[in-house]
């Protein structure tokens, strides 16, 4: 049953109530299941939240937590994700050290990135980043060598897109052309 | 009329049908206890020790199929009864603990007697509750009953603070809930039945292998169905011992470490394993990756992630069992033609053959030390006319109990399986004489076990509870010691129980009656002694020291390769007896 790793992102309707998210925070940890990332905020209905969870594993144990995260009684609904098409996003606040130099060049790895200055200081800007992991992680890169004073990250929030009927769409943008 | 919260309590249990109460009062529940001291429909047994209460839900729980019922005080209550919902969650007993925890506006602030109950109880229990509001109270307490019973049944924890058992609100018991995040699969996939009835009816070489699952179910009845309308031999877990009569033609006993030779051989040379309220525990498939490796496999369960877990499956059926198993047999029923005996001579001489190479044997000298199995096995035949409850601790004895005692019905046999509490065996056993008074109760213990709850005791001699336990005394942790012998060349580290108390005064003590058995010749009259009093019995079984357990399946080995007697090297240690620095004064190992 030997097969490699991928990372799932699940989402998980869960009842926002006391001590909901030490159920499935527990449920990972006591049973040695992964978690890259974790984010949860309540919905548009405020009796329930929805949690991301970002994870790791073979198709066995992705089953597995899958099965395990529905058996949790407080979960209401578990969707992997990364089963279909989606997007992602992540936010992370960067607090740059500045250096008379360098302030110009931080500027413009946010611009490139289309990130914000939310904060500054003749020391040092706070940008503010938001996009999928990769983008993240290659700003982070830049900003690197001109020093991070500190990281905060969300952690990864997922959607599913909303599947594009085939049919008479498509044939309405065949006739366009 | 307002009730208060403690009132409310009891109404609700009432209305869930309970009859009995294990529990130890504190100080944040001493309302709930003088509420329930002023009525008469709800028996409250006072224990010993949280843990026994805990263990006497689960026996009364495991006989009756009814809910048991613990409640305790919060910090030190709580966390002794940790072991019993551990327990029953790894072997889903349905048991509700009640906890009482300090005033709302006190927790977090580290009060007198302040446990995180939740925290603490989150990860071995099914479900759990903290009661912030009163008018919460009913609700939450018929939730946790439908948590506890529905499903995979399993424990389930509701704390409830002071200051709720002290308020006041009007009492309004649910008829019904719903639980959103919460709903069982009962029926099984049509078309994954269909696809089972085809596997079954093409199989050369099919074997059923059961568990307690089939008891929760209660599909005794649909596994005898389909064993004997299709000539299935059929493998029992620990935990299903009595859903399929023991001594029935096509049982072959009790599988996996400690399971017979033929139950072991026949489901790894098997092509179909049919598994029923099963979860592949490591103590039965041994190594997983040389399990069953012909066979092709069904798993009827009703938890999804069970399926799967250890073993790949080819035919997942998620459902309860016994409507399951109805829909299977109807559709055999329908299709199955020929002479089965006929069709599956050729599997059942194969099974027989193995039956008769190696079955369950012991050497009884008939002037020499007694046998441990001896006593079991004379104590299945001298009893087994009355259907008694048995109960066991965790060690040898228990499996000598599971290999000898053959159950003939379900909710008979009380043991610790997943978790292998030891102290599990005595209280589980009151918990069932509780539930039913008028039978006949044992508990098979060891010396090391019986010490784990021996307390209890107490609340079978004051609550009349006349369980006759038997100990099989070796002054060893019996098991340990096995695998020290084989594993660990002999080396007893801290298996050897110098002292052991004199089992026969600490019952007089008591208050209960002790007996002692010494001589094979005494092993019918004690055992009919103890059976004829009418209180709770210690009878202390003075065992062979060195007889150890077989057959064996080494941690992690392959199941058709069981260890079958003691290797020569270790009859050759043995003769030794016990290295000198371990002997006891009075001399018992080396007589």
């Amino acid at each position: 049953m030997a097969q490699h790793d991928t990372e799932h992102i699940i989402n998980i309707t869960i009842e926002n109530k006391f001590g909901a998210l030490s159920r499935v925070a527990g449920l990972f940890s006591g049973r040695g299941f992964n978690i890259e990332s974790l984010s949860v905020a309540p919905t548009l209905d405020p009796t329930v939240s929805m949690m991301t969870i970002v994870t790791k594993g073979d198709d066995w144990i992705i089953e597995q937590i899958i099965k395990q995260l529905n058996k949790v009684i407080d979960v209401i609904k578990v969707v992997d994700i990364s089963e279909s098409d989606f997007v992602e996003r992540e936010t992370a606040l960067i607090k740059v050290h500045t250096r008379p130099e360098d302030r110009a060049e931080a500027l413009r790895i946010a611009d490139i990135f289309r990130a914000n200055v939310v904060d500054s200081s003749p020391t040092s800007y706070t940008i503010e980043v938001t996009g999928d992991v990769r983008k993240v992680q290659a700003i982070i890169n830049l900003l690197q060598p001109l020093g991070i004073k500190e990281l905060v990250r969300t952690g990864r929030i997922a959607i599913m897109r909303e599947p594009i009927r085939t049919g008479a769409a498509t044939r309405s943008l065949a006739k366009a052309n | 009329m307002k009730l208060s919260g403690s009132e409310i309590f009891v109404e609700a249990l009432k209305r869930e049908g309970v009859k009995t109460i294990f529990g130890i009062p504190g100080g944040v529940v001493l309302k709930i206890f003088d509420v329930l001291h002023q009525q008469n429909d709800i028996e409250v047994i006072l224990t010993r020790h949280e843990q026994g209460a805990g263990h006497m839900a689960e026996g009364y729980a495991k006989a009756t199929g009814q809910p048991g019922v613990a409640l305790i005080t919060s910090g030190p209550g709580m966390t002794n009864v940790i072991t019993p919902l551990a327990d029953a969650y790894m072997d889903s007993v349905p048991i509700i603990a009640f906890s009482g925890q300090v005033p709302t506006p006190l927790i977090g602030n580290d009060a007198f007697q302040e446990a995180d109950n939740i925290g603490l109880s989150r990860p071995c229990t099914k479900y759990n509750f903290l009661v912030k509001d009163v008018n919460d109270l009913a609700v939450t307490i018929k939730e946790a009953f439908y948590i506890a019973k529905t499903g995979r049944p399993g424990p389930v924890l509701v704390d409830i603070p002071k200051d709720i058992s002290m308020a006041k609100t009007d009492f309004k018991y649910p008829e019904s809930v719903s639980i959103r995040g919460y709903n069982p699969t009962y029926e099984g996939s049509k078309w994954q039945i269909k696809q089972a009835a085809e596997a079954i009816l093409k199989s050369k070489r099919p074997i059923l292998y059961i568990g307690g699952g089939v008891i929760f179910s209660g599909a005794s009845r649909e596994v005898r169905e389909l064993a004997e309308m299709m000539q299935i031999p059929v493998d029992m877990t620990l935990m299903a011992l009595g859903a399929f009569p023991g001594d029935h033609p096509l049982s072959l006993g009790m599988l996996g470490m400690h399971g017979t030779y033929v139950a072991n051989m026949a489901i790894h040379y098997s092509d179909l394993v049919i598994a029923v309220g099963a979860r592949f525990d490591d103590r039965v498939t041994g190594k997983v990756s040389e399990f069953c490796p012909q066979a092709k496999i069904i798993h009827i369960d009703i938890d999804p992630t069970s399926i799967r877990k250890n073993i790949h499956v080819h035919i997942p059926i998620v459902g309860d069992c016994k409507r399951v198993l109805q829909e299977l047999n109807q559709i055999l029923r329908a299709t199955v033609n020929g002479d089965q005996k006929e069709l599956r001579k050729p599997w059942w001489d194969q099974i027989n053959a193995w039956r008769a190479e190696h079955p369950l044997r012991y050497d009884q000298p008939p002037d020499g030390k007694i046998k441990p199995q001896y006593v079991i096995d004379r104590l299945y035949q001298l009893t087994a006319d009355r259907d008694p409850i048995v109960a066991t601790d965790v060690g040898q004895h228990q499996m000598w109990t599971a290999q000898f005692f053959k159950l003939a019905n379900p909710r008979t046999w009380l043991t610790s399986g997943g978790l292998g509490t030891m102290g599990f065996g005595f209280p589980a056993a009151l918990g069932a004489q509780a539930a039913f008074r008028k039978r006949l109760v044992l508990c098979i213990a060891g010396d090391g076990s019986i010490q784990m709850n021996a307390q209890e005791l107490a609340t079978a001699v004051v609550n009349k509870l006349p369980v006759k336990v038997f100990i099989m005394n070796n002054h060893f942790h019996g098991m340990v010691r096995q695998w020290q012998d084989l594993f660990y060349e002999g080396r007893y580290a801290s298996s050897y129980l110098d002292v052991v108390p004199d089992f026969v005064k600490l019952a007089e003590a008591y208050g209960a009656a002790g007996l002692r058995l010494e001589k094979v010749s005494d092993v019918d009259d004690v055992i009919r002694e103890a059976l004829a009093l009418d209180k709770p019995v210690f009878v202390d079984v003075m065992v062979d020291q060195f007889e150890n357990c077989y057959p064996m399946i080494p941690a992690g080995g392959c199941n058709h390769e069981m260890i079958l007697s003691d290797p020569p090297e270790l009859k050759e240690r043995q003769k030794m007896g016990v290295p000198k620095h371990q002997e006891s004064k009075d001399g018992v190992l080396t007589a």
